[in-house]
């Protein structure tokens, strides 16, 4: 992320920057990932307000750091503001990202929970959540099989593919703390074993 | 507040609580949450039991927005309503945020050595194993589904399948399948 770019921002940019996201809040089914390639297209397509390795880093770092990552729509905004500017509008970046992402997303799912909560004995309702039940698990596993073929599909990586297996035998059957798990994975990568 | 589940039942003190055990949880989270969120809630603080966990994580996943941040709005308002939902939601971003950050800032130094690249590869690899058994471990609370197990294990693995090895976009599956699943559902509750 060393090479910035030089851009002049406006109240039009941000406002279209802004509506980016608005408009891509509702679209987030699944969660954020499902829309990157969307952004690439406006932000480093188009609009050439980002560079490509600009954009990379800040999925790449998001991914790593803790916390969820939905946070890279936050390292996007802030790359934005510093060619931009500066700090300061690298947050200002930061805070017009997380808002048009969040707060359409944000007030319905918050309020089509309230209305489940209430409506808990309703049929339909029980019949949803029964039967989003095995599917749910399915996708959780898809994840799973998705990240850990991140680096990809060919045998060579097997030693990354029976580290997962590892992990998830752990986990599933002792107490063990996730952090030892990821420290040991931190140290085995940090060495080149895998 | 009528709705809330067994009353003997463990759950946030206040606001106070719900942030920072939001706030623990997500600095847990590498290469994702929700695992943590399993391990923590269902399993250590037992707010949630298993299957409530599938059913918050099933309205989660079909509602925008990133999944895990969707389930602390859902958690946070069921005790403390609107200002729980915000509060929840706020422990989930405010700590990470800063990291994310301060990580962006130092990254140009380091992001050439080998090694970094290797200690994220291997923890993305146990971040997978991680999410891989938190699917192992929900896998129970499906014993008392009304659709019984062999519908389960059905969708189970066609969802599986159309995910991890087609490719088929999350919304056909959560919309298709999760509608053929809730209608059927749905005709079984009736009987």
């Amino acid at each position: 992320m060393n090479a910035q770019l030089e851009l002049v921002f406006g109240a039009a940019e941000w406002l279209e920057f802004f509506f980016h996201y608005l408009s891509l809040s509702l679209l987030a089914v699944g969660g954020g990932i499902a829309t990157i390639p969307e952004m690439h297209r406006f932000l480093v397509d188009n609009n050439l307000w980002l560079t490509e390795a600009q954009f990379n880093a800040s999925i790449a770092i998001a991914q790593a750091a803790p916390g969820p990552n939905v946070l890279f729509i936050a390292l996007l905004g802030w790359n934005v503001g510093l060619n931009a500017g500066g700090y300061l509008s690298g947050l200002w970046g930061i805070f017009l990202a997380m808002a048009g992402m969040l707060i359409p997303s944000t007030l319905l799912t918050y309020n089509a929970a309230q209305w489940g909560q209430r409506n808990r004995d309703l049929r339909s309702v029980r019949a949803f959540k029964q039967g989003m039940g095995p599917i749910v698990v399915g996708l959780i596993m898809s994840t799973s099989l998705i990240l850990a073929t991140t680096s990809g599909h060919s045998l060579d990586h097997w030693p990354l593919w029976l580290m997962s297996a590892i992990t998830a035998l752990i986990c599933w059957r002792t107490k063990l703390h996730i952090l030892w798990l990821l420290t040991a994975g931190a140290l085995i990568g940090w060495f080149g074993w895998v | 507040m009528s709705s809330l589940p067994a009353p003997d039942r463990p759950r946030p003190e206040s606001l106070t609580d719900l942030f920072v055990s939001f706030s623990l949880l997500t600095l847990q989270g590498f290469g994702g949450v929700m695992a943590i969120v399993q391990r923590e809630l269902v399993e250590k603080k037992r707010w949630l039991s298993a299957e409530e966990f599938i059913e918050d994580w099933a309205v989660a996943q079909v509602m925008p927005g990133p999944n895990v941040i969707n389930m602390s709005l859902i958690i946070g308002g069921r005790y403390f309503g609107l200002k729980g939902a915000m509060v929840a939601l706020a422990g989930m971003l405010a700590a990470p945020l800063f990291i994310v950050l301060t990580l962006a800032l130092i990254y140009a130094q380091f992001a050439s050595r080998p090694e970094v690249a290797g200690a994220l590869r291997g923890m993305g690899a146990v971040a997978a194993g991680l999410i891989g058994a938190t699917a192992l471990k929900l896998t129970k609370a499906l014993k008392n589904n009304v659709l019984g197990w062999r519908w389960c294990a059905t969708f189970c693995l066609v969802s599986l399948v159309a995910i991890a090895a087609l490719r088929v976009p999350l919304v056909y599956v959560i919309f298709g399948l999760g509608g053929l699943a809730s209608t059927l559902a749905y005709r079984k509750l009736q009987a």
